[in-house]
């Protein structure tokens, strides 16, 4: 055990031993980390006599001596279904506290989607597994290894006949190295694969058109017309990051690229559906009709559908610029004529090209099915789980807690003790990313090398050791063996250079998988589109993903994106359906499907296809810890292996009891004040030929404020939003700021800095979602700075109002002076909220608000401030570009362009020239700081309009902007 | 002025003294007296209960958020300090215009303005996320380079409650003091001769002294008087420098002043009715004092009627959308039962008050103290709470609901405010003793103002 056990340090040449750490910092009380630290050299010691290895990792960017209160960032690579997104891991004295996308990765561009950001609080969750159990019993941490020692040399004996493996999606090449390794030692060894939000039906679409499964990789950034048949490729799926700025690219009006243009068809609102110039919402079986109607129209026929007529038309007319995206809720067959359709339109091998499957050309249910019916026939005695939690996440109608409960021996190896390991024998905590050593391959196959940044604050171990127990003892710990796999066993200097060169850049370089040359059979490829009466729809939920995420308070308090409910999931009906059913939101529904029934409440959504019920799965966790346990309800019981995404119900009816749900906006329609403006891109074109006319300020008394340095400011470009939340949670990370809680939310007190309004236009039926982020304005006239009687909000000198937190006394005048209600405030000690994360996960540069107090955003006032010591001891000014808020930072589409109005060449100041340029609430003369670029929508003339809403005023048209409605700064 | 006498019956000099400082001094509790204590001491447990409840968890145990970061405390705040008003405005205003009618009223309900005004004061206090830290509010020189910030006008506010305070509080003390000397020389034991002889100032009813208090009072009068427009004024300020529609609107000074003395009038009935039946004192408080103040009332309402009805002009007449939004809003958002039950309170049923007989029913004119109380009450609420639930931008829309704990604080601090008035009706004479005398003077005299 001891050569697996290692203590991990900050790099030799840092000389900060661990010894010397609290001796020699003595103003550092001994927080938790260096109590871990130390306990684990101490542990160390003990058991081997000796300090485990120092291991080096190397920063990426900023390679010189660690400077205390400067942070320090590494690159490694969170996993998620198997895909790798690059980070860059921002270090504090040893602690992460903040992740930030890594620009050098593929899958990332410098962006993260909002589980990247929530993982700094999933490391440091208390509830994480943190002993070694068996059935529920702590155990010496020696104890599986000498369980493990018998059963190995008997396996052996067997061949390995009886030793069965689940893992999840992985793409580690040094995983798979040593599964072979596995494999040899054990030849009738198998090993499954279960991931509950897999990828069967695309790669069963993929073996019927090709004959072999592959993985399309898509360049929008080469297509202009785009049809999205349930695929939400900008807010999910590996690649989703990249997918969405290389779309959104083309929409970023500033620069006036040929815009391109995006039918959708889905049965449940998306972000790529809100992003859409064309959105239908239609039932599974219409969205297959759809595509089977496009297939034909594109074979010449004709089609009475006007939408989909038009799409063909367009399609035809961009040969070659276009491409038809499958979501993975299609039948196989679906898929398999989507590929055909790209190859007929000259998708194939331009917008759309193949690859081998990242994670392996596995097929997770039968996989699983296979495995459920070995272990109930007797056939498994040991079995190891890697990660996972199937018996929450089965298929309802794979009996897996029953057949795993006739296993002898089984292991789970996990971050948690959940509803798998109450079942297994064995419990062995994992260790998180940010703790151990590995590797993984981005969507497209560029490998990146998970580097550890800090010591397993919970013990436990990785993947790659618990399957090391199980092999014949190799030298060196996981790091060896991770630089053996891209290195080989060379020790040479050269080596050692390219292995720094490789933990400081986060990716392996030219490691991109290659294109296969697949041909399109031919073949009468017809998706299923018999109609239900109710049709289940199951998706992942925004937040919780398969569930995974259920403990982690951050993501349960982001506000999912169209419904805005936290700490909840819902089912989600049409406002037809509703009616159909005789519910409103709150009211519950029994949803019966297989031999599963399931009590969920139903909210209602509006651009929700009728007669489908979408499930979000992740929630209803009962053994997730403090924060996720109970919450929601657990949609998996009722999703049948052979139909995983779209399923008949087999009854639904409203039964008595109602719930509460929190929500973070209450009102959804503009009310003629239109805070998003949109414009066609006809107008738009016209607008940037005209010259422009600044519309003269409204008139103040007051006397106008005086900048002798840096004028900071932030446009937010609507044309490029997708409303993916992930400014808003690298924002809570950045900023520490507090979740609230459930109760709290539904008392409006919810405390994000920057929230994403979502709004609708049109018919509740088809309406149009628009999204907005909004952060504090920092006016130049500032209401809130008039109103406070102590002075605690204040201009400073570079344009940005900024509170002063220990001035405050909490009258809350501000917060009702503010036109745009983006104050919070503390009305209870939030930060000492159970579930918040420790000290240690919080950001050194920024305060802890106690409760009385307000807060707001100051454009990340610690950010500026550090570009400016910086700089100031250059002697040089701030370039553009220097400083990056955290939102800015994560948007993965680029949309919020921040920087310095004084130089007009600034990214900002040039954004703010843009015809589309314009104020919030302009007419108040509050003259914000942060200004937006109107939506920029490309619809094609021959679709017919939606039509617009009808009694109670919902909804209605807004016009587009007018010229010289701009903001001012 | 109406003839009828403002002393009923048969009163002499002498039996006026007994009648009025044997309530203090002899005469035994009414069980109804002991009752009300109890019950309104129970009270303002609860309301100090609550108190220490909100220091220790914050004002997050309140119904308020964002957007409706003020609810209840303002409210009530502003309810309270309305309330204060007609104390103020009888003893001062009235004494300037040489309304006799005021003597038999004046002593309790400058009684009632400071009990109300202080805890009024209390609210803001309350209100506040840190209020360990809400003398950072007053400009003292510290080592902190700390200075309010004069442009809110809740600095204002400060100067505008604490001046009132201090001025009511004086000036009616300054009125007490030949009274505290009547109580002196009457004790009934050593202890409270000496307790009232210590807050008489060695007053010996001298010529000379009658002089300078004469003097003395008028000027405080005259001091008192601007300050029973300025500080609802002041107060009004809070909301009108505010941009939310609903909060933004020059006609608040007048209306919030009007609608003070509209709700103080409807206290002073309140505390009259019962007080003159159960200690017997209807000679004293006739009839026509109470025709007086309802008149006040009627008065006054119909301004606050006015302000109503300006609001709406005015929103309409601006074809500012926000502010029509907001006007709407109040006639059919989620708080459009209290828009309507104000305008009932305040506007419909005080009508009733053009009556001669409705002015002349005690129990008619007490139910209407009561109902425009509520109807005041709602008014705030209105103002506070409804504009801010709906202003600017739809996405932050939002509703105010009061928890447990707003409802126990605000009874409590009914609570609590009855039982200050409890005691000090048998501490100090409610009926300004001296007054009366005077006024039986004049009577006698043929000199009837």
């Amino acid at each position: 055990m001891s050569e697996l056990r290692r203590t991990f340090e900050e790099m030799p040449q840092q000389a900060v031993p661990l010894e010397r750490d609290a001796a020699g910092q003595p103003f550092i009380r001994v927080t938790r980390r260096e109590f871990l630290k130390l306990s684990a050299a101490a542990a160390a010691l003990a058991t081997a006599g000796c300090r485990g290895p120092v291991e080096e990792i190397v920063p990426y960017v900023n390679p010189r001596l660690v400077a205390p209160g400067l942070p320090q960032f590494f690159a490694s690579a969170m996993t998620l279904g198997g895909c790798a997104t690059g980070v860059l891991v921002e270090s504090n004295m040893g602690r992460p506290t903040k992740i930030e996308g890594n620009p050098s990765h593929p899958a990332s561009l410098g962006s993260t989607s909002v589980f990247e950001q929530a993982a700094i609080l999933e490391l440091w969750d208390p509830d994480r597994a943190s002993a070694l159990a068996m059935r529920g019993q702590p155990q010496a941490s020696d104890a599986l290894q000498t369980a493990l020692l018998g059963r190995m040399q008997r396996l052996e004996q067997r061949h390995g006949e009886g030793l069965r493996i689940l893992m999840r999606y992985e793409s580690s090449p040094t995983l798979a190295a040593q599964l072979q390794a596995l494999a040899q030692r054990f030849p009738a060894m198998r090993v499954h694969s279960w991931e509950p939000l897999h990828r069967d039906h695309s790669l069963q679409g993929a073996r019927l058109a090709f004959g072999r499964a592959v993985e399309p990789l898509y360049r929008f950034g080469d297509a202009d017309v785009v049809v999205a048949f349930g695929a939400d490729f900008v807010g999910e799926g590996p690649g989703h990051l990249r997918y969405a700025r290389e779309f959104m690219d083309r929409r970023r009006y500033r620069e006036n690229p040929p815009v391109n243009r995006l039918y959708a068809f889905e049965p449940t609102p998306t972000l790529t559906g809100a992003i859409a110039d064309h959105r239908d919402a239609r039932s599974p079986a219409e969205v297959a009709q759809a595509l089977a109607q496009l297939a034909g129209a594109l074979g010449g026929g004709k089609v009475d559908d006007p939408m989909v007529a038009a799409a063909a038309r367009d399609l035809q007319a961009h040969r070659g610029r276009c491409v038809v995206v499958p979501g993975e809720a299609l039948a196989p067959e679906a898929h398999a004529l989507v590929h055909r359709m790209n190859a007929q339109l000259g998708a194939a091998g331009t917008v759309v090209q193949y690859i081998a499957p990242i994670c392996g050309d596995v097929d997770c249910t039968r996989s699983l099915q296979e495995l459920v019916a070995d272990m109930a026939a007797g056939r498994v005695d040991t079995l190891l789980i890697l990660g996972g939690n199937p018996v929450y996440d089965a298929p309802g109608d794979i009996a897996f807690r029953d057949a795993l409960a006739r296993v002898p021996f089984s292991v789970h190896h996990a971050l948690r003790m959940d509803e798998t390991s109450a079942t297994t024998t064995w419990h062995v905590p994992l260790t998180h990313f940010l703790e151990h050593w590995s590797d993984a391959r981005a969507f497209d196959g560029t490998a990146s090398v998970v580097q550890p940044v800090v010591a397993p604050l919970h013990g436990g171990f990785s993947h790659h050791e618990m399957l090391a127990m199980l092999l014949a003892p190799v030298a060196g710990g996981p790091r060896d063996w991770v630089r053996a796999q891209w290195l080989g066993n060379a020790g040479d200097a050269q080596a050692g250079e390219r292995w720094r060169a490789l933990l400081r850049d986060g990716i392996v370089a030219d490691s991109a998988a290659q294109p296969v040359q697949v041909a399109a059979r031919n073949g009468d490829f017809t998706p299923p589109t018999a109609a239900q009466p109710w049709t289940l729809v199951f998706r992942p939920d925004q937040s919780m993903h398969d569930g995974e995420f259920a403990n982690n308070a951050w993501l349960q308090e982001i506000p999912r994106t169209h419904s805005k409910l936290v700490w909840d999931n819902a089912a989600y009906v049409s406002p037809a359906s509703a009616q159909k059913l005789g519910v409103k939101s709150g009211d519950r529904i029994e949803v019966a499907s297989g031999d599963a029934r399931v009590v969920a409440p139903v909210w209602i959504l509006p651009g929700q296809a009728d007669d489908t019920i979408t499930l979000p799965l992740g929630y209803g966790r009962a053994r997730v810890g403090r924060v996720g346990n109970g919450v929601g309800f657990d949609a998996y019981p009722l999703r049948p292996a052979p139909m995983a995404w779209a399923a008949p119900a087999r009854s639904v009816r409203r039964i008595e009891g109602e719930h509460t749900f929190a929500t973070t906006q209450n009102h959804a329609e503009m009310e003629e004040r239109d805070p998003v403006r949109r414009i066609n891109v006809p107008e738009a074109r016209e607008l940037h030929q005209k010259p422009i006319e600044n519309a003269p300020e409204p008139e103040t008394l007051y006397p106008g404020w005086t900048y002798p340095g840096y004028r900071w400011a932030m446009v937010v470009d609507l044309a490029t939003c997708i409303g993916c939340n992930a400014c808003t949670i690298a924002c809570q990370a950045e900023n520490n700021i507090p979740t609230v809680g459930k109760e709290e939310v539904r008392h409006g007190r919810e405390m994000h800095w920057i929230r994403v309004d979502r709004y609708y236009e049109g018919s509740q039926e088809r309406p149009r979602t628009h999204f907005q982020p909004v952060p504090c304005m920092q006016c130049e006239n500032a209401p809130c700075e008039l109103v406070c009687p102590v002075g605690a909000t204040v201009h400073d000198s570079e344009g940005i109002n900024v509170q002063v937190y220990n001035r405050c006394v909490g009258t809350r005048f501000c917060s009702n002076n503010c036109p745009y209600k983006v104050r919070r405030f503390n009305f209870l000690h939030y930060t000492k909220r159970d579930g918040e994360p420790p000290l240690d996960a919080r950001n050194p540069q920024v305060t802890l608000r106690m409760r009385g107090i307000m807060e707001k955003c100051n454009y990340c006032l610690q950010r500026i401030t550090r570009a400016r010591l910086e700089t100031e001891r250059e002697g040089r000014r701030i370039r553009d570009g220097e400083v990056v808020t955290a939102c800015q930072a994560v948007c993965p589409t680029a949309a919020i362009t921040f920087g310095d109005l004084s130089d007009p060449e600034s990214a900002v100041s040039k954004a703010k020239r843009s015809p589309l340029d314009y104020a919030l609430l302009r007419e108040l003369n509050t003259r914000p700081r942060t200004t937006y670029h109107a939506k920029v929508l490309n619809p094609n003339p021959d679709v017919p309009a939606p039509p617009a809403g009808e009694g109670k005023g919902e909804g209605h048209m807004v016009p587009p902007t007018t010229p010289g409605e701009r903001g001012g700064g | 002025m109406a003839s009828t006498p403002l002393i009923r019956g048969r009163w002499g000099y002498a039996s006026i003294t007994d009648k009025i400082a044997d309530i203090v001094l002899r005469r035994p509790t009414h069980w109804i007296w002991g009752v009300g204590l109890l019950v309104t001491l129970l009270m303002s447990v609860f309301f100090f209960g609550a108190m220490g409840y909100l220091f220790t968890r914050g004002v997050g145990i309140w119904g308020v958020n964002i957007p409706v970061a003020w609810g209840f405390a303002i409210g009530n705040f502003v309810w309270w300090i309305g309330i204060g008003h007609a104390g103020t405005f009888i003893s001062a205003f009235l004494l300037l215009l040489r309304q006799k009618w005021r003597n038999s009223i004046n002593r309790f309900a400058e009684a009632m303005t400071l009990f109300a005004a202080g805890i009024a004061g209390i609210w803001p206090i309350l209100h506040v996320g840190r209020p360990w830290f809400a003398y950072w509010l007053v400009p003292y020189p510290n080592v902190m380079n700390y200075w309010p910030q004069w442009r809110s006008p809740l600095v204002w506010d400060f100067f505008a409650i604490s001046t009132y305070l201090i001025v009511s509080l004086v000036f009616w003390y300054v009125g007490l003091v030949p009274d505290l000397a009547t109580l002196r020389d009457r004790a009934t034991s050593k202890t409270k001769a000496m307790v009232y002889g210590f807050f008489a100032l060695g007053w010996r009813g001298e010529a000379r002294h009658w002089a300078r208090y004469e003097i003395a009072y008028l000027l405080l009068g005259g001091l008192a008087a601007p300050l029973v427009v300025s500080v609802h004024s002041i107060v009004s300020l809070d909301f009108a420098v505010g941009n939310t529609p609903g909060y933004h609107s020059t006609i608040f000074p007048p209306y919030f002043v009007a609608g003070a003395l509209y709700s103080g009038f409807a206290m002073v009935l309140t505390l009259a009715i019962p007080m003159r039946h159960f200690f017997g004192l209807e000679d004293f408080i006739t009839k026509r004092h109470l025709d007086n103040a309802a008149k006040i009332m009627l008065a006054t309402g119909l301004i606050v009627a006015y302000g109503y009805c300006m609001e709406v002009f005015t929103a309409f007449y601006s074809n500012d959308e926000y502010e029509i939004g907001m006007t709407m809003n109040r006639f059919f958002g989620p708080y459009a039962f209290v828009y309507w039950g104000v305008i009932t309170c305040n506007v419909v049923i005080p009508q009733l008050l053009w009556f001669r007989f409705a002015r002349y029913n005690v129990w008619i004119l007490f139910a209407l103290s009561l109902v425009i109380q509520l109807g005041m009450w709602s008014e705030r609420f209105m103002i506070v709470v409804t504009s801010l639930s709906r202003d600017f931008l739809p996405s932050s829309w939002g509703l105010f609901v009061p928890s447990i704990w707003d409802v126990t604080m605000l009874i409590g601090s009914i609570g609590f405010f009855f039982f200050l008035f409890l005691c000090f009706i048998r501490v100090l004479p409610a009926i300004t003793i001296f007054e009366m005398r005077e006024l039986k003077h004049e009577e006698l005299e043929g000199r009837q103002p």
